[in-house]
């Protein structure tokens, strides 16, 4: 952790569809670049070791744990966080969906679990219930108990099913 | 019609859906420093020097230790016996000892590194046999938080008249809350401004009383922010009081702003869990299969300090016979003291330990009896008319028999039962179990009439409504239930209500988020404030009915502009007929009781004993609910958490300290584990409480660890007695059998 001779490089990459360049040590974590550098604070920290997801964000479609993602590996990446998946004012199917279906509670989870969710209904638009659990199942909530937060993922892959999505 | 019973959306969903929501380690404040505690390396012993590594730049660090602190250097709470920072001696491993704090958080890591405590080591006890033992008195004389005594009858008279005795012993582990968000704070703290915190909690009165006598400043000098908090279960009531005043003391001497922010194993490791327990039972039935007497010796395992633990203790002693009726009952409690890090609140407080105990032993005793588990419960379920062993009569119409045969309904129980006791081939065997229970809503005894609550609403000259009260939104829906019941209590549409973010300089002490008491307590004191205010209107001319939602904010701006300020409170007051006796400790140990029967079927791999919950019903009496979706999620989310807590969640103690203080090797459950979770109300409405509600929240927390082992010992036949029941308990549990 600690900074060694003070060794910054300096990185260009896509974050929510903006350029962004970071200027940071190469091992530090995109998790802490996107928090405290580019100031968006909706990727939460919940373990710092890649167990519970609450940091998770798409790196070039792909979902990841940010706080296990080295700056250096963001060079030309685009990234989008739970502040990109949002189009203006209008919410994500999958973000209604939490809301109607009581799938956030406290609110420190879903950040990374909306991802996580967008993430598997764009390989899998059609998913089962069993789909869903094995897709979320990085992704740690201590207040749900799960139920709802699959049922909001099934109930987004209806609305997105009947109208295009975005 | 009314808010009151629909799943209005959660009012701060959509900050939190999009990422808005600001939790505290969301917040940077200019100039800010972040703080980091040096702790207790060992369970017990003097301090006898701190080494400071020579290749660190001290200077630049601002350091605190307990000579730094200018007020009392005590958490208050019961017994002020917990210290802010350690003075000579430590008592249990992660003690915090001193405060560093410096603007680069990377170094300060590395600082925290850095600094070795030698101790002379002390004797230590990490046992409840050890501390009952008292050869070593590492707390007091004897090792003993707190003693309670129930006594109803003559239980030593009974044991001659009974047909059958049966004893058993019960265990329960450790738990960590493990809320996803971990604790933190952030404060600003000078001599001429006072101290003002920003941060994650439950209690924002808890964290302002605290301070205040940390810094022996009036109440004034003192103001506690609630900001977004990422769970609690308990594990944000009392622990936050000393983050709070850590950061407070560096931000105190070093005239900047601190942000205290716990790392996950640090968060694991020293701060509270739930109390460990172990509880004997012996039980005197008469030929035909009743209860004549119940003997019961509960011990829970406080840790090094008293903390909460006798509250922990009482509320765990008066939900130890359950909901039976028995003319002999005997409940001989304590909390003692061992050198782990204190233990303290957690969703359910001590019920969930004595309940765990008294629901496998029910079925024991059927067993014995030569009764199903069903039939001898229904021939033992307290009535209404009846009197609990505290003395409590039972007022509410409860039907646990009805309970009961719902439950069996929905789960299919009678058939899966008969089913399941037929040999099963192969190595994987099925068994369904349940457990009948209650848990007491609001504080225990006499706890609600000293907190005396103060709720507050009042109008703007725009019409809006707020409600002012310290209840903070932790994810169980407080915002958006406190509005529902305010919105139909004043006859308005719920956009007029806006709940003010609870902040000591603006909202009255309406106690602490705790105890399953915010929607019945507090909510009660919303609907009596707002229903003033609303009558103030009508009395005034302001407003006459019927109205709008329009009306009513043209009659709020007519009457400020005419009369001034418009505002009602409304203050807790124990209802008529409501009576504790602290002394005899007898009497109404609760206003009511949310009353339960949860059914578990299991599958159970006889290769590699592992356990896993296939279906769970959860069928509970509940009053009334306020909104049904955030209801559900908060029975589900306890189910869920009380799985963790019977199968997987084992905290490994290696001389007081946490082992596994980490999510990789700690295991809660995923969505991959857990099944689905069925969840059925009946509501028959409490006349004191909001709309008929009661609380719900530590309910779910009590029934799932019995309902899954008696179900375990009905697939194979093992008498499993403590939870958490890891494959490797049951598996020496198999080979014994064998």
């Amino acid at each position: 952790m600690k900074k060694e001779g003070g060794r910054v490089i300096h990185i260009a990459c896509r974050v929510n569809a903006v350029e962004a360049e970071i200027d940071g040590h190469p091992m530090e974590r995109l998790l802490d670049a996107l928090r405290i550098r580019l100031r968006l604070t909706g990727t939460k920290e919940g373990c710092g070791e890649g167990e519970c997801g609450a940091c998770a964000v798409l790196m070039d479609g792909r979902l990841v744990n940010s706080c296990l993602v080295p700056l250096a590996h963001a060079a030309g990446a685009s990234i989008t966080t739970i502040e990109g998946v949002a189009a203006d004012d209008r919410l994500h199917a999958v973000q209604e969906a939490f809301i109607a279906q009581g799938g956030a509670q406290c609110g420190i989870c879903t950040p990374g679990m909306i991802l996580a969710a967008i993430d598997l209904l764009e390989r899998t638009p059609d998913p089962s219930p069993d789909d869903v659990r094995r897709a979320l199942a990085g992704n740690l909530c201590r207040c749900t108990g799960f139920g709802r937060i699959v049922d909001a993922v099934l109930q987004a892959c209806r609305r997105t099913s009947e109208a295009p999505p975005r | 019609m009314g808010a009151v019973g629909e799943s209005v959306p959660r009012r701060e969903g959509r900050s939190k859906v999009t990422g808005q929501a600001r939790y505290v380690d969301d917040v940077a404040l200019p100039g800010m420093l972040y703080g980091a505690t040096i702790r207790s390396p060992a369970a017990r012993g003097l301090i006898r020097r701190i080494e400071y590594d020579p290749s660190i730049p001290w200077d630049e660090f601002t350091m605190v230790s307990a000579a730094d602190i200018p007020g009392v250097n005590r958490v208050a709470l019961i017994r002020d016996d917990q210290p802010y920072l350690a003075e000579h001696q430590v008592n249990h491993p992660e003690e915090p000892i001193l405060l560093i704090a410096h603007p680069d958080r990377y170094l300060l890591e590395e600082a925290r590194r850095q600094v070795r405590i030698h101790l002379d080591p002390l004797p230590a006890i990490f046992t409840i046999d050890e501390a009952l033992a008292a050869r070593e008195a590492i707390w007091g004389t004897d090792n003993v938080f707190a003693r309670y005594t129930v006594a109803k009858g003559d239980v030593d008279a009974a044991w001659g008249e009974a047909h059958l005795i049966v004893d058993g012993e019960y265990e329960t582990g450790a738990q960590e809350q493990l809320y996803i968000e971990p604790n933190g704070m952030l404060a600003v703290a000078t001599p001429t401004d006072g101290v003002t915190i920003w941060g994650s909690m439950q209690c924002p009165y808890y964290v302002h009383q605290a301070l205040k006598a940390l810094f022996g400043l009036p109440d004034e000098r003192v103001r506690v922010v609630h900001m977004e908090t990422g769970g609690g279960f308990g594990g944000k009531e009392e622990y936050p009081s000393v983050i709070a005043g850590h950061a407070a003391l560096l931000a105190w001497k070093s005239g900047r702003p601190v942000k205290v922010i716990y790392d996950r194993a640090e968060d694991m490791a020293a701060t509270t869990k739930r109390h460990p327990s172990r509880t004997r039972h012996r039980t005197a039935l008469t030929r035909d299969g009743r209860l004549l007497a119940m003997d019961i010796e509960f011990v829970i395992d406080g840790g090094a300090y008293c903390t909460l633990s006798p509250v922990v203790l009482s509320r765990g002693t008066i939900h130890a016979p359950g909901p039976y009726s028995c003319p002999n009952v005997r409940v001989r409690a304590s909390a003692v003291a061992t050198n782990a890090p204190p233990h303290g609140a957690f969703r359910g407080f001590g019920a969930p330990q004595s309940l765990f105990a008294l629901e496998r032993h029910m079925d024991r005793v059927a067993e014995a009896a030569g009764l199903s588990p069903a039939e001898f419960r229904r021939r033992n379920f307290i009535r209404p008319g009846e009197t609990s062993a505290v003395g409590q009569v039972i007022r509410d119409p409860v039907d646990m028999t009805a309970l009961l045969e719902r439950a069996f309904e929905l789960s299919g129980y009678h058939q899966k039962r008969a089913e399941f006791s037929r040999p099963q081939p192969g190595p994987i065997r099925k068994g369904i179990g349940f457990a009948a229970f209650m848990h007491g809503a609001g504080f225990t005894g006499s706890g609600e009439d000293h907190l005396a609550s103060v709720v507050r609403v009042e109008a703007t000259a725009d019409g809006r409504l707020c409600v002012l009260s310290s209840n903070t939104e932790i994810g169980q829906g407080t915002n958006t239930i406190l509005a529902q019941i305010a919105a139909d209590a004043a006859g308005v549409p719920m956009d007029i209500i806006e709940i003010v973010p609870p902040d000591t300089a603006h909202v009255p002490n309406s106690g602490p988020t705790v105890a399953s008491r915010t929607c019945m307590v507090v909510g009660s004191l919303v609907e009596s404030a707002a229903r003033s205010l609303r009558s103030t209107l009508l009395t005034s001319g302001a407003l006459a009915e019927p109205y709008s939602g329009a009306d009513f904010r043209r009659a709020c701006s007519t009457y400020i502009e005419q009369s001034g300020p418009l505002s009602a409170s409304a203050r807790y007051r124990a209802p008529e007929g409501l009576q504790w006796d602290d002394e005899r400790y007898q009497g109404d140990a609760y206003g009511t009781y949310a009353w339960a029967v949860y059914v578990a079927e299991v599958s159970v791999d006889t290769t590699t004993c592992e356990v896993r919950v296939d279906d769970f019903v959860a069928v509970q009496e509940i009053g009334k609910a306020i909104n049904p979706v955030l209801a559900t999620g908060q029975i589900e989310g306890g189910v869920a958490q009380a799985i963790g807590w019977a199968l997987s969640e084992r905290v490994v103690w290696r001389e007081g300290r946490m082992a596994n203080a980490q999510m990789t090797n700690y295991i809660m459950p995923t969505s991959m584990d857990l099944p689905p979770i069925r969840v059925h109300f009946v509501e028959q409405p409490y006349a004191r409480g909001p709309a008929g509600a009661k609380g719900i929240g530590e309910l779910p927390m009590d029934g799932p660890a019995p309902a899954i082992l008696n179900a375990v010992a009905h697939a194979t036949g093992v008498d499993v007695r403590a939870v958490p029941l890891v494959p490797e308990e049951l598996m020496a549990g198999m080979t014994k059998e064998e």
